[in-house]
């Protein structure tokens, strides 16, 4: 096997999922190391060439002042815009989650037309409050490869600015034809879901993820790397693994038996965890690969 | 040129703020004829701006192609009617003026000139009423305390955009140093203490005044040609470090307790079957108690929480650091520690909630990344005590309505927490109108370190300084982290913001009541990414070994930060003049005493200098050398090397005179049980309980606050299919390769303070170890805090049941330590605020003896965590512990508008047994839910079990485990509670607990020993049946109207 892809996950200025995002990419195969901005840009991004991924975690990159990612997003543009262009461009994968969305949301590499033209916006929420609570997100057919076939996934929402705007009606349309609609907020059935609080900021057409016209960047609201583990979710005590876990066995006839090895260990069969993330990290790493 | 850049949303997009602000001016306004409500974000620039780059900074940086427009150095509409524009005061801190300043400079590619304003135009159109713009700029809009308003007309558009002014700080101060001389005359010492804010009294006055009096004192002071006077630094530095705030002097008192009820509390621990009666019987035994003689109590704090845990402490080896440091520090793992620490911000939440809250949570970051070598700050708590929201009397002078006081907390919370990547994971929110006065703020953070840490005295092996990506600087040598190891020779630094005139006197000022002149400059406003930042940065110095200790800047600023820890290292000298100040014209004391944000003093051992100035660097953070620690035994301050402060470290931390003081208790002959006939529908007494304000569904609040950010949430605030159900506890997982978890929980229950402050503590203990026995946390692994808010309890003309006040504190302390003891439940760390009280005139607001029990401890694996809500449908409903006539202080009772006289009692023993055989139960996998009762008892737990699953159940009161008045079990139908006694009763040490029938013989055994019994099973179908213990139909609620009437209160 190809030695593990390289994840660089950006750090510094309020980012705050770096650990966990790294966990999961960790998890899904990929060695990761955190980089600050400034170190970063000290090499003026040669850096990013060493890497098969980009993570821009969740946070508060300064403290959304003046809009989610807008300054973050110009440092990029007046700093390294050129070795993120060439990134992009090699169709490495970039993933921008929460507040790494409006980063590369702000910087127009999502949708990602025309020079990364500005055509779409991550606006403060319908209901005017930041909110933080479970959806289901439903995988389409997308331009995206490594989250095509993902199923219907579970996570949390944290955010006040989620709300996908465009700039016209045909822009939405350039979207789903483009096949850059990654995510939609979701029933319980799987089916896009546009009333709140299924859809929890009032997204235009139930968006929670869009990637680029190639595919390789992808974007999204909500935190798939804060459902890894069965016990992450909500309601996870009310389908608790079946066998338990057990300290020793039980009893004098069952130490000695365990003792010589005649009867197996208690396995724990985990639960069925529905909507678990896992399998986005792991498909990323494996499409990082080629690189 | 260009001052000014006006950003508003267009026209077509909804701005959800604006338009709830119509709704509100339509209801309570009156302003029916106004159509709508827009809003502009302005910026206006010191630096005058070429257009071309005004231009470029509101198209690249200020504005979004997308949906907003704006205008520049133009008014961006002016077909409003009127328009309020509300900006901050000169000097108030303006985080995101500070970021628009720094990231124009990314973007014009050059240094912004001067500071970036910023404020927001509200554009009113249609009917506009201007009589009442000042009550909406001043009620709503803004708080005048921090910020300023201007309104106009359409009409005057042209004016107000030719008289604009910025907010611009600073004053033309030359820096000078002044001499106080303290004369013999007490009058005058008291003045000088009042005019300069010391909060020192006469007494303290006078030690100050012999200390400089003394021959060596002065012979050093002239070697040194400083005047024989104390100087205006040292006096303003002493008057912080001997603050009630930093000091705790009440807690350190001396006080005389006089218990005048102490022959009949005697008698009924040693007869407990007769206790009731006893109780009721109080005025019988009173004439013997009137002999007893004041017992003097050297010190609450040594007495009852020292003792305490020493006592404890041998049994618990997990206790690594408790009362020494900024926060206690207890060992989760042979790896792993965690740092705990719970604050309150009481003062600052009253004048300026937002700003309050806001610093009251960064600043316990700070305390826990300043415990040991620094922990990482992995969750938050937070408890709030407000007067009704919906409170309709009048305001006094200087105080917030209610309402606002709760949003703007709320708002510096969710601030707070969610932009520093805390999550909030626990907390509640208590309403009593005594807190209208002063609302009470709790701040709680947990933070997690690992237990050994490159050690920062190994010397530095790298090959040249600031060299960050050279080699380790320390090759391998570690040392634990829950201690300090800076010495004399470590440099001084001070990390973080800026230095301004922001909550100067914070520490003394807090330590008074609140009153019409109390200090504007007291309010500080805090920066959440500003100290993310530092954060970051400490915690990469701490794991390369570059500092050596560290401390928090908070209350007295570097006057206590550098004392205390020059107290530990034996001395140190600094230079104000070098501190960076965000404006010109600041004193030497005020630079001392400043209480700015962001900061932290950190020792670095001179040979990792280098490597932590160039690591600030890197983190985009500032780390100013300002001295070094010595061991001359003196805090010496220079500015522009004149000596302005020289002060014996011994005088600074134990010269400040013991307080003598009184306290007296004696039974409330008022108290007496309601005659309440038992209503004839229980429903609807439930519902009501259920929208009481401090039993209603939080959920609004809590989903504003991100409650699981950093991924460790394993039960999260809300539980249930639903999740909407309240849990009892957090538990986190902090480790994910690791199983066990951290399990917080908290208690608060100052309404039986009306009836015993004694029996209050032990419940508030009891209910924060209910909740954290539900949720499967080890009652052997543990550490509770201990945070008292309390009204003035020194008694004077103005105070004049100060004794009493006192006694309650002493009460407390007692019940506390004694439920502690029994549970083997050590205290770890706590924190006192003594002045929480309002005057004005003949208005004198106190709010009731205030004690939160936070709880923080281990469970060996959270796959065995436990959630309230019911799972499935068979499974039995138990209730475990004794339910007893004792409804004082209940809320049933308040829902009645009375207080009773029974208070419940907590049996520690019966309790201590019952909570070990549950967590056992819980190790084995045999529970399937667990509630606590307290608020509203068994009827509201049983509801919130069925609100969070969605499932219902069916039970019956004649199986639950009671002891009526006389203490007897109940043989037949006539010696039952009563309905409403079994349901609303809020006896301490019980549980809802739910488990699968095929466990039910293991639990049993398991339980055994203990009070318990099964009362009913959860049902498939929505509906809570409740059987009474007299014939009749049985009482049945949908559970969809027991969540409506849960979630109806608290919307915002």
């Amino acid at each position: 096997m190809a030695s593990s892809p390289r994840a660089l996950i950006l750090t510094g200025f309020g980012i705050n999922c770096e650990f966990e995002t790294a966990y999961a990419l960790r998890m899904g195969g990929a060695k990761t190391e955190f980089m600050h901005f400034n170190q970063l840009q000290q090499g003026s991004g040669a850096a990013l060439e060493d890497f098969q991924i980009l993570a821009l975690p969740g946070g508060f990159s300064f403290g959304d002042d003046i809009q989610s990612g807008r300054v973050l997003a110009n440092k990029f543009k007046y700093k390294l815009h050129a070795p993120l262009k060439k990134f992009v461009d090699a169709e490495k994968p970039v993933l921008g989650i929460c507040n790494g969305f409006q980063v590369l949301v702000q910087l127009g590499i999502l949708p990602g037309w025309n020079n990364w033209e500005r055509k779409m916006t991550l606006a403060r929420n319908a209901r005017g409050r930041f909110e933080e609570r479970w959806v289901r997100l439903r995988s389409e057919d997308s331009a995206c490869p490594f989250a095509r076939h993902a199923g219907v996934l579970s996570m949390p929402v944290r955010h006040g600015e989620g709300q996908v705007v465009f700039s016209s009606q045909a822009d939405l349309k350039q979207m789903q034809d483009g096949m850059q609609i990654v995510f939609r907020y979701a029933d319980e059935e799987g089916n896009a879901a546009s009333a709140y609080p299924l859809n929890p900021n009032g997204s235009a057409d139930s968006i929670a993820g869009v990637c680029n016209p190639g595919g390789n960047v992808l974007g999204l609201m909500p935190h798939p790397e804060c459902h890894l583990r069965y016990t992450q979710s909500p309601d996870w005590t009310a389908n608790p693994p079946v066998v338990r876990k057990k300290k020793e066995s039980e009893g004098v006839l069952g130490k000695l038996a365990s003792a010589l090895g005649l009867v197996s260990k208690p396995v724990i069969s985990e639960p069925a965890d529905e909507g678990n993330c896992t399998v986005l990290f792991s498909n990323l790493v494996e499409y990082a690969r080629k690189f | 040129m260009v001052r000014r850049i006006e950003v508003s949303l267009g026209t077509s997009f909804k701005d959800a703020a604006a338009d709830a602000l119509l709704e509100r001016l339509k209801t309570d306004f009156g302003m029916s004829g106004l159509q709508t409500v827009r809003r502009a974000e302005v910026y206006s620039f010191e630096e005058d701006l070429e257009p071309s780059d005004a231009q470029k900074l509101a198209a690249e940086l200020l504005s979004d192609p997308v949906n907003q427009h704006y205008s520049v150095g133009e008014p961006l509409v002016s077909d409003f009617t009127y328009a309020i524009e509300v900006g901050l005061r000169p000097g108030v801190k303006d985080n995101v003026g500070e970021t628009a300043q720094a990231a124009a400079g990314d973007v014009l590619g050059r240094p912004l000139q001067g500071h970036v304003f910023t404020s927001m135009l509200f554009l009113f159109y249609g009917e506009f009423l201007p009589e009442k713009a000042q009550a909406l700029a001043e009620g709503v809009l803004c708080n005048p305390l921090i910020q300023r308003w201007k309104g106009f007309a359409a009409a005057g558009i042209s004016s107000y955009y030719a008289s604009l002014d910025l907010p611009i700080a600073g004053a033309s101060n030359k820096g000078s140093v002044f001499e106080i001389p303290l004369p013999a005359d007490e009058a005058e010492l008291e003045r000088i203490s009042k005019r300069r804010l010391l909060a020192l009294s006469v007494d303290e006055m006078k030690a100050i005044r012999a200390h400089y009096q003394e021959p060596d004192v002065r012979a050093a002071r002239a070697k040194l040609g400083l005047s024989i006077h104390p100087t205006d630094v040292e006096l303003e530095a002493i008057a912080q470090t001997w603050s009630e705030h930093c000091k705790h002097k009440i807690f350190n008192a001396d006080i005389a307790y006089v218990d005048k009820t102490e022959k009949t509390t005697e008698k009924k621990t040693e007869k407990t079957k007769d206790k009731k009666k006893n109780k009721q019987s109080k005025s019988s035994a009173s004439a013997h108690s009137l002999s007893s003689s004041p017992k003097v109590i050297h010190s609450l704090f040594k007495t009852y929480i020292r003792a305490t845990t020493e006592s404890i402490h041998a049994a618990q080896p997990y206790l690594l650091s408790v009362f020494t440091d900024n926060a206690g520090i207890l060992a989760m793992d042979d790896t792993w520690a965690l740092a705990i620490k719970v604050e309150t911000h009481n003062t600052p939440s009253a004048l300026d909630p937002y700003g309050g809250a806001l610093t009251g949570i960064l600043g316990v970051n700070r305390d826990v990344l300043g415990a040991g070598m620094g922990a990482k700050p992995v969750f938050n708590t937070d408890i709030f005590c407000f007067a009704d929201p919906n409170y309709a009397g009048t305001i006094p002078p200087r105080l917030l309505h209610p309402r606002r006081v709760f949003e703007g907390v709320r708002a510096g919370v969710e601030r707070g927490g969610n932009a520093s990547g805390i999550p909030t994971v626990n907390g509640s929110i208590y309403f009593d109108n005594r807190y209208l006065g002063k609302p009470l703020v709790y701040c709680g953070t947990g933070g997690l370190m690992p237990r050994k840490v490159p050690d920062p005295r190994a010397p530095n092996q790298r090959a040249s300084q600031g060299d960050l990506d050279a080699s380790s600087s320390t090759g391998g040598v570690v040392c634990v982290s829950h201690l300090k190891y800076h010495k004399a020779g470590d440099r001084i630094f001070m990390v973080g913001g800026r230095v301004g005139k922001d909550g100067i006197h914070g520490a003394t000022f807090s330590s008074e009541g609140l009153h019409e002149g109390s200090p504007t400059s007291a309010v500080q406003l805090g920066d959440p990414i500003t100290q993310k930042n530092v954060l970051d940065f400490l915690l990469a110095s701490r794991d390369a070994g570059l500092h050596s200790g560290l401390t928090d800047d908070g209350a007295g600023g570097l006057s206590s930060s550098v004392g205390e820890m020059a107290n530990d290292a034996g001395g140190a000298l600094i230079h104000l003049e070098r501190c960076p100040l965000k404006y010109p014209g600041l004193d030497p004391w005020e630079i001392l005493l400043s209480e700015s944000q962001e900061r932290m003093t950190v020792a670095v051992p001179a040979d990792k200098a280098g490597d932590f100035a160039a690591l600030a660097v890197r983190f985009g953070v500032e780390a100013t050398d300002i001295g070094e620690f010595e061991s001359s035994g003196f805090l010496q301050v220079r500015y522009h090397s004149q000596v302005v402060a020289h002060l014996d470290l011994k005088f600074l931390h134990n010269g400040v005179p013991k307080m003598h003081l009184e306290a007296e208790w004696s039974e409330d002959e008022g108290l007496e049980e309601p005659d309440l006939e038992l209503p004839s529908d229980l429903k609807v007494e439930l519902l009501a309980l259920l929208a009481r304000p401090n039993i209603c569904s939080k959920e609004s609040v809590i989903r504003q606050y991100d409650h699981e950010v950093q991924g460790m949430s394993v039960i999260k605030p809300l539980c249930g299919a639903s999740a909407s159900g309240p849990s009892d506890a957090a538990v986190l997982q902090p480790i994910p390769d690791l199983s066990w978890g951290v399990v917080a929980s908290h208690g608060l229950c100052p309404r039986f303070s009306d009836l015993d402050p004694y029996h209050m503590a032990m419940l508030a203990l009891d209910e924060a170890v209910r909740n954290y026995v539900a949720a499967g946390g080890d009652p052997a692994c543990w550490g509770a805090l201990d945070n008292f808010c309390w009204p003035d309890p020194i008694v004077s003309s103005k105070n004049p049941d100060g004794k009493r006040k006192l006694a309650a504190l002493v009460r407390t302390c007692q019940g506390l330590s004694e439920a502690c003891k029994a549970y083997a439940l050590p205290l770890v760390s706590g924190k006192d605020s003594m002045k929480n009280d309002y005057a004005h005139g003949s208005i004198r607001i106190s709010v009731p003896p205030t004690l939160l029990v936070s709880l923080v401890g281990r469970i060996d694996d959270v796959e065995r965590a436990v959630a309230s809500d019911f799972k499935k449908a068979g499974d039995l409903i138990y209730v475990l512990g004794t339910t007893k006539d004792e409804l004082g202080g209940s809320e049933y009772y308040a829902l009645h508008e009375c207080l009773g006289a029974r208070v419940p009692q907590v049996d520690l023993k019966a309790n201590k047994a019952l909570y070990h055989a549950l967590h056992a139960a819980m190790t084995d996998g045999l529970v399937a839910s667990a509630h606590d009762c307290s608020d509203g008892g068994l009827g509201v737990a049983l509801a919130e079990c069925c609100i969070g699953s969605g499932f219902g159940a069916s039970v019956k009161l004649t199986q639950v485990p009671q002891r009526a008045e006389d203490g007897a079990s109940p043989s037949g139908p006539s010696s039952f509670l009563r309905d409403d006694k079994i349901l609303f009763s809020e006896s301490a040490g019980r549980f809802v607990v739910s488990v699968r029938p095929e466990n039910k013989a293991k639990f049993e055994k398991a339980m055994e020993g203990t009070a318990f019994a099964v009362i009913g099973e959860v049902l498939e179908n929505a509906e809570l049946r409740i059987e009474g213990t007299r014939s009749g139909a049985p009482m049945s609620v949908p559970v969809g109207d027991l969540k409506s009437a849960h979630q109806r209160t608290i919307t915002w």
